[in-house]
């Protein structure tokens, strides 16, 4: 069977910082196949921030190639990034949702950039609103809302304009157990029923042992390790994953994770 | 001596005067201020198209007009004034050196209000797709509006301060009746008047204001 193109394809990516001597981002390779939940994991510090910043271009690095759905992002004049944005949709820490605007209007948003018709739009954001539960919500505002129901706004903006692969930023940091698991089902159900690619930079190793199939691990900027989860968990091979597993607060060896995934990421016999 | 309830009427009189002077120049300076204060934060260092030619030269437009004290500026106007309107007495008259004073002031506010909104928003926004003027129009200026009403109502209390010295020279409204009575005829009680008077307005508009931000933010 012939190999479908990447989802997110990066090549070389090297980004310097004026202020600091070590490259933040040194020659680091990402392969997310099509359909893939993939974790990038790395201690703080490790190039995580940069490399996000840098696949969704707000930062433009020094070297190196970022191919989104085909075209070389690092190539694109501004105006041809502005139409391409679309393909990726991006969440952030942060979240980042505008408290000047209703729930239904922030989800609106990417498609009022894109100068899509009204109509489309209206139809556009209930069909959104209703597959992530909140359409209830519609004509509240941002602060009016619980975390989850925020984290679900943001995700249902970044999916407005049915980008195929979605970039998740800390998807679960700081958030309750209750609302993790949440976030983390909704993530795998935006995959199995949306079928959109996703990758996830998190420092929260049980997040990336519940979904991710395929991890790889930052450190100094550099990647040190990459492969499938079941490998990189079970079989660490740096010291690094080593001591990324180690700080966790061990709910990775909660056995109710194992039921959570298709793979037997404990090495169980 | 006209016993001071004869003088009501010219109170009133200078009260109108003043609230017409003050809401006029408000307005444009508003305009004036939000397009100049918009280019003052889009090209600042923090902004989404910084650059620094274009944020230098209108800031120093904007501090060079400002560092010229008011009085000075309606004397340097006055010819300026005169083609304009067609006089330099006058409420009309007075608008304009409020204008071209207030405005410069009102977009640094502006600049300030802009500038207040979180760049990890603006970075967002941009990352969906936004072009710097889509980020202006539907991200900075909403996002900012209960900055924009506490820096407005900032530039009205202002505007009151300025339009009293404008009346100092032949301006028109409270300024112009305090400077006539208490300070040539030295009637004290009709200074003290008008001073009230103004204390008052400054107290409601800062009331208003803060009420207005209040009610439209919805962080």
């Amino acid at each position: 069977m012939p190999a479908a193109p990447p989802a997110i394809l990066v090549r070389g990516l090297t980004k310097r910082f004026a202020s600091q001597s070590a490259p933040a981002l040194d020659a680091v390779d990402l392969e997310v196949p099509v359909g893939a939940i993939h974790g990038v994991l790395g201690l703080s510090g490790a190039g995580k921030s940069t490399l996000l910043r840098c696949i969704a271009r707000l930062e433009q690095p020094d070297a190196g190639e970022i191919i989104v759905a085909g075209s070389d992002w690092t190539r694109l004049t501004s105006s041809q990034l502005r139409r391409e944005r679309g393909r990726l949709g991006i969440v952030f820490q942060q979240l980042h949702l505008l408290s000047s605007r209703t729930v239904a209007a922030n989800v609106a948003l990417p498609l009022e950039l894109s100068g899509t018709s009204r109509a489309a739009i209206a139809a556009r954001v209930a069909e959104l609103l209703e597959w992530f539960g909140i359409a209830d919500k519609a004509a509240q505002y941002p602060a009016q809302l619980s975390g989850g129901q925020r984290q679900r706004v943001a995700l249902a903006r970044a999916l407005a304009t049915s980008p195929r692969v979605l970039l998740a930023d800390e998807p679960t940091s700081a958030l309750d157990p209750e609302t993790r698991t949440s976030v983390l089902n909704t993530l795998r159900r935006i995959r199995e029923q949306l079928g959109v690619t996703i990758l996830i930079i998190t420092h929260d190793l049980y997040s990336a042992a519940t979904i991710c199939d395929m991890l790889t691990v930052l450190d100094a900027g550099r990647v040190v390790e990459s492969g499938s989860a079941v490998q990189v968990l079970n079989h660490p091979s740096t010291e690094i994953t080593r001591r990324l597993l180690a700080h966790t607060n061990s709910p990775v060896t909660a056995p109710s994770i194992v039921s959570h995934t298709d793979y037997d990421v404990l090495g169980q016999p | 001596m006209t016993p001071l309830a004869d003088l009501i009427p010219q109170l009133l009189t200078a009260t109108l005067e003043t609230l017409n002077m003050v809401a006029v120049a408000v307005l444009f300076c508003a305009v004036f201020g939000l397009s100049l204060g918009s280019w003052l934060a889009v090209t600042s260092p923090q902004g989404i198209a910084p650059s620094s030619v274009i944020h230098q030269l209108l800031a120093a437009f904007a501090n060079i007009s400002r560092s010229i004290p008011f009085l000075i500026l309606i004397v340097l106007l006055l010819p300026f004034t005169r083609f304009l309107v067609g006089t330099s007495i006058g409420t009309a008259a007075a608008i304009v050196p409020l204008v071209i004073g207030g405005t410069p002031y009102a977009a640094r506010l502006v600049e300030a209000a802009l500038l207040d909104v979180d760049p990890g928003l603006i970075q967002a926004v941009v990352t969906l797709g936004a072009s710097p003027a889509q980020a202006i129009w539907k991200v900075y200026l909403p996002e900012a509006i209960p900055g924009l009403i506490r820096a407005f109502t900032v530039l009205a209390i202002t505007m009151i301060n300025f339009s009293a010295m404008a009346g100092a020279v032949g301006g028109g409204g409270l300024g112009d009746l305090a400077i006539r009575y208490g300070y040539q005829r030295f009637r004290l009680d009709v200074l003290a008047l008008c001073c009230i008077v103004l204390i008052v307005l400054v107290q409601l508009i800062q009331f208003a204001g803060n009420h207005l931000a209040r009610q439209l933010d919805r962080r």
